[in-house]
């Protein structure tokens, strides 16, 4: 069976699904974030692949591209968050941490 | 033929690396996998002529936000391992539930009719972006750069050093005050 579509789906469902599993069973907030950034490859993944199968345009890598961006963000920003729990909790444990501030 | 082999290859490693992500109980560890994990989707990306894309996934990703958490791991020093270890009451239905996610959505992939159109010779998709960006996706684009810069904002005030205690004297608290004014008598 040659290569096609849905095996590059496939793929994006297996990261989607590995950064779902990581983001509820992980205690470490850095962890965690690795696990939001297998789910953000995965839906990419599937971006760039309809875009080459399906659309034959670059409209999917625009979006694609554009999920990257966002998660430039999100990683500044949740890393930030980390660090500032990091430095008023003493650890980044999510179970430990409950409070949002000391 | 080869191409197929190309395509495995990536898709192995990028899936390999994402369980080593996920199931590694060293933070470390599990950074550096993810990085692989990167790369492979880069090389997927590659694979679906989509060249701008897994250079940008090479530079933004492996070069940007992996070397942020990184740091961020190296910062926190948290104890290498992800302890205590994960119990199986909560192991078990995020794996029921994960598994469940993926056999429906591989289901999806391979049950449906898509309507592909046969793809022609991969083309340099740099120049196709660029021309969007400036057209269609104007308003996305100019968007994309206030959130990141509103991002870069929100990420040095919550990194910023508070003072040090809401406690603090009085006459230390005075003392910031009285440089700024003379400054000003010498100025003036």
């Amino acid at each position: 069976m040659t290569v096609g579509l849905a095996h590059f789906l496939t793929v994006g469902a297996a990261l989607f699904a590995l950064g779902l599993f990581a983001m509820m069973t992980r205690r470490n907030a850095v962890a965690l974030l690795m696990g939001v950034e297998l789910i953000l490859n995965g839906a990419n993944v599937n971006f760039v692949a309809f875009a080459r199968y399906v659309d034959g345009g670059v409209d999917g890598h625009l979006m694609a591209a554009f999920v990257i961006v966002l998660a430039a963000a999100e990683a500044a920003v949740g890393l930030a968050i980390v660090l500032a729990m990091f430095r008023n909790f003493g650890t980044v444990h999510v179970d430990t941490v409950n409070r949002l501030k000391r | 033929m080869s191409a197929d082999l190309v395509f495995y290859g990536f898709a192995l490693l990028t899936v390999l690396a994402g369980c080593f992500v996920v199931f590694s109980r060293n933070v470390v560890h599990a950074g550096f996998a993810l990085m692989f994990t990167l790369i492979g989707v880069a090389g997927l990306y590659a694979i679906l002529g989509a060249d701008f894309l897994a250079v940008t996934q090479t530079v933004v990703y492996i070069g940007g936000i992996l070397v942020l958490v990184l740091f961020a791991v190296m910062m926190t020093r948290v104890p290498v391992h992800d302890a205590p270890r994960r119990g199986l009451d909560r192991m078990v239905p995020a794996g029921v539930f994960a598994v469940g996610i993926f056999a429906l959505l591989y289901k999806v992939a391979t049950g449906t009719a898509w309507p592909v159109v046969e793809p022609g010779a991969a083309v340099p998709t740099a120049k196709l972006i660029g021309v969007k960006l400036m057209t269609d996706a104007i308003f996305p684009f100019e968007f994309a750069s206030l959130v990141l810069l509103v991002a870069m904002i929100g990420a040095a005030i919550l990194i910023r050093e508070r003072r040090a205690e809401p406690v603090e004297p009085a006459a230390e608290a005075d003392a910031p005050d009285e440089a700024p004014e003379n400054d000003q008598e010498v100025t003036a």
